[in-house]
């Protein structure tokens, strides 16, 4: 069972049995940690498993109930970003943290730099960046705009930024979310060179592979505790998976099947909404098959799922259900025939989290019968529907007329789920459909995406997660500046392959070269 | 210094923040009339007395209410679906200037055909006015708090030109006001000898309705839908601008009713003080009713009876009947806190 690390010499960090509470949850549970010099510690849980909570203390944005923290033998004051600065922490948050409009030099400078002074020390500054960048093989120009820079450049920047303000001590939230399985790499030799340097650092990560990857030693939190510290040579995925979860996890299992018919094609649609352009995007979903649509985001996946979803008009192309074409359609028509459209943001798109979980569940169909009749809703028929969700799909809540909001963000996506599939769609349209879930949860949205599969119905998979993406799908398409490469089997594709893809090389004689 | 959500609500904490907001309201107008050098306690009870200790004054105090249970409910329709209409004044304006158009002989009809005339047109003239801003809102953009806002102005300028001219009442003996409407087109009174009129019964009708409209119907559903989250109201397919023009029109009409009513059950005829703010007083019932049409009832009642209660105590407590304003507003802003805290907790650090 597990126990906090004895003193080690050598302990750059040390937080002592640090314990917050937020009114009758406890975030963090007594949790004691040491982090030493030179070496990468990987600190792994689900979301809410109270990671974010911990380092948000470590930080000084938050104060701990109980507990301390020393860094370097020194007691750091609460609550004191500026004291977490000085002390040499640097944070690399999970959503940057830059100015669109400078310079990347500009960035870096900013707020490390004494307001009072005339003369503003670019030179050095400039120098001492560029050397930074060479170390650590940094490599990114001082002078573009960030507005300009990749999303992995990006991270760069900021990584950076921490090192500028003499970071020895490195936090990473999550830090490869938005990357390509390359920039992960790549980032990971980054960090080893860090820590070759002397410098410690702190990877937050949900994901188990990056893990085993990058981390020498693992803490493992779950439910606000620590429940195991683990040496990486001396572990193995499940041990960690189990660790995480409390429990044993459920693999997908994805029972060979001939697709059918052609349910849903989209034919050269073209579509744009502000800067961002989808272009002559074509694809061919067949019934019984799960077709992944994986890309870096940002790359013009949401303009595609809000064409099939019916909330952005295409400028040109065709979308066709079962051989019959399909114009002019909003939401309602895409509903009508046969879409089950999992969105992207269960908050803002998804549900409507002041009203009811009954009234939620009728959002796609509260016009028609059995719902209404005669302008008036049918409430009776209403919480039936209702019942029924909630019963199949297991959503745990108070009553069904508890606003939504109230719910857990995986009840969320399973009360959608009973929408969605109460009308047995034909095409489901899966936009990020287990973004930010835990993996209790994770496992039980694949569940039912892979029951929809047997069904029958063609499924619609797009997804940054590129594990998921590989386990579920039966052909990949990946997307890039808003063009969709043609879907490939899944058996002849490798992550390097679909780096590749993903970063923009087009799927050519070189994409081997990974 | 933090807000946290609360998980959940006791009834207690429903009921119990907002008399507990009232009560400090009422706390803090006692300080006030303390330095006015009155006694809170005889001032309290006087205003009690003047607006709910007699027949008289109980049936004075309905009659006040009653123009501000339309402009309430006008308000709580449309901020429910978050349409931001500030324009009750101009709309309640706009449904008396009708009345007095159609009203005063142009139509030769009987009382029974009239007055539902009457009362359509007036709810006509309102709805158009917030159907325009409506638009601009939903086609361009254009921000419907400033557009309402203005057009109160922009209105009000306009009912003056009216009565200065088209709508003068000859024998007004110079004054801006217009003919008295005939008399078909009055509303009876309810008590004889009183001043209540059946434009209450038509205000309480009115809340049912719209409490009606709220909880059983398919628009009341999409406009609670929009209101809450328009983004993902569009998702689910509903057809989001058509809701917001559709809450337009209902909030305007209702708006108007209240200048019907106004005219045809109390004043009969138009001035330009046919409304000392009913429009935005309208938007403080609604607040002060957590926008329920059903409290609307209540919180119009309540409003009224603190300025009949004020007017009635300054007369023999020598405290300006000024006070009256500043206890609805004070209550106003500890209900709104007090509904915060219903929802949030604040916690030191």
């Amino acid at each position: 069972m597990p126990h906090p690390t004895t003193a080690q010499p050598e302990s750059v960090l040390r937080l002592s049995h640090i314990t917050k509470r937020f009114g009758a949850l406890t975030a963090n549970d007594a949790i004691s940690l040491a982090v030493k010099v030179g070496e990468i510690v990987g600190l792994l849980g689900e979301n809410g498993a109270g990671k974010t909570t911990l380092m948000s203390i470590l930080f000084g944005h938050y104060v701990a109930d109980e507990g301390e923290i020393t860094v370097r033998g020194e007691v750091l004051p609460p609550g004191s970003p500026h004291a977490a600065i000085a002390a040499g922490i640097g944070m690399v948050h999970q959503h940057f943290t830059l100015a669109d409009n400078l310079t990347v030099l500009d960035n870096i400078m900013l707020g490390a730099e004494p307001l009072w002074r005339l003369t503003s020390a670019r030179g050095a500054a400039r120098a001492r960046v560029s050397a930074l960048a060479r170390d650590f093989g940094l490599e990114v120009d001082p002078d573009a705009v960030v507005a300009g820079l990749t999303v992995g450049e990006r991270q760069r920047v900021e990584i950076l930024k921490a090192l500028y303000r003499e970071a020895r001590i490195l936090i990473l939230d999550e830090p490869t979310a938005v990357l390509t399985p390359q920039e992960s790499a790549s980032l990971f030799a980054t960090l080893k060179r860090f820590v070759a340097h002397g410098l410690s650092v702190i990877f937050i990560s949900h994901k188990l592979n990056e893990i085993l990857a990058a981390c020498e030693r693992v803490y493992v939190l779950r439910s606000g505790r620590l429940v195991a510290e683990r040496q990486i040579t001396g572990t193995s995925r499940s041990e960690l998976a189990e660790l995480m979860v409390g429990r044993p996890l459920p693999q997908p299992r994805v029972e060979p099947q001939e697709p059918g018919a052609v349910v849903l094609e989209l034919r050269d649609v073209s579509a744009h909404r502000g800067a961002l352009w989808l272009r002559n995007v074509g694809v061919e979903l067949r019934a019984g098959e799960i077709i992944g649509i994986a890309g870096v985001s940002g790359n013009g996946q949401t303009l595609l799922a809000d064409v099939i979803a019916g909330t952005l008009a295409p400028d040109s192309g065709t979308l066709a259900m079962a051989g019959r074409e399909v114009a002019a359609a909003g939401p309602r028509r895409m509903v009508a025939e046969g879409i089950g459209r999992i969105p992207e943001d269960r908050h803002s798109e998804g549900l409507i989290g002041d009203m009811s979980i009954t009234e939620n569940v009728i959002s796609e169909g509260y016009d028609a019968a059995p719902f209404s009749r005669h302008g008036l809703i049918d409430w009776q028929a209403a919480r039936a529907a209702a019942e029924r969700a909630v019963a199949a799909y297991q959503v745990k809540c108070q009553g069904l007329d508890g606003p939504v909001r109230l719910l857990s963000g995986g009840n969320m996506q399973k009360l959608i789920l009973g929408r969605v599939m109460a009308r047995a769609p034909r095409v489901v349209l899966a936009n990020q459909p287990t973004r930010g879930l835990d993996v209790g949860a994770v496992a039980y949205v694949h569940e039912q995406l892979l029951a929809a599969r047997a069904r029958g119905a063609g499924i619609l998979l797009i997804s940054e997660d590129l594990e998921e993406m590989l386990s579920l799908s039966d052909r990949i398409a990946v997307m890039h500046r808003g063009h969709l490469s043609e879907a490939r089997p899944r058996a002849g594709l490798s992550i390097g392959e679909l780096g590749l893809l993903m970063a923009g090389h087009t799927g050519g004689g070189d994409s081997h070269a990974a | 210094m933090r807000l946290e959500p609360r998980s959940e609500r006791s009834l207690l904490l429903t009921l119990g923040f907002p008399l507990l907001a009232l009560l400090v309201a009422a706390l803090f107008a006692a300080l006030l009339v303390m330095l006015a050098g009155a006694n809170p306690f005889t001032v309290f009870a006087l205003i009690l007395k003047g607006s709910l200790g007699s027949r008289f004054a109980v049936m004075e105090t309905l009659t006040r209410a009653t123009p501000l249970i339309f402009t309430g409910l006008a308000a709580a329709v449309a901020f429910r679906a978050k349409l931001w209409n500030i324009g009750g004044e101009a709309q309640f304006y706009a449904g008396a200037v009708m009345t007095v158009v159609l009203g005063t002989g142009l139509l030769p009809l009987p009382a029974p055909v009239l007055l539902p005339v009457l009362m359509l047109a007036a709810m006509l003239g309102g709805a158009v006015l917030l159907y325009a801003p409506a638009l601009m809102k939903t086609r361009f953009g254009v921000d419907e708090v400033v557009t309402t806002l203005l057009f109160n102005f922009i209105f009000l300028l306009l009912v003056s030109l009216l009565l200065e001219g088209p709508l003068k009442d000859p024998m007004g003996l110079g004054w801006p006001q217009s003919k008295k409407v005939v008399e078909a087109a009055q509303l009876p009174r309810l008590v004889k000898g009183l001043r209540l009129h059946w434009g209450f019964v038509l205000a309480l009708a009115a809340a049912a309705v719209v409490w009606f409209i709220d909880r059983k119907t398919v628009l009341g559903y999409e406009m609670r839908a929009v209101g809450h989250n328009a983004r993902a109201a569009q998702f689910a397919g509903i057809p989001v601008a058509r809701v917001i023009a559709r809450t337009a029109l209902i909030s305007g009409g209702l708006a108007a009713l209240g200048g019907f009513s106004e005219v045809a059950g109390l004043k009969g005829n138009l001035t330009l003080d046919l409304s000392p703010g009913f429009g935005y007083t309208g938007i403080v019932v609604a607040m002060l009713a957590l926008l329920h049409p059903l409290g609307v009832i209540a919180a119009a009642i309540f409003v009224a009876a603190v300025f009949v209660g004020a007017d009635a105590m300054s007369r023999s407590a020598g405290v300006p009947s000024y006070i009256a304003h500043v206890m609805v507003a004070s209550a106003l802003l500890t209900m709104v806190t007090a509904v915060m805290f219903t929802r949030y907790r604040l916690r030191w650090r």
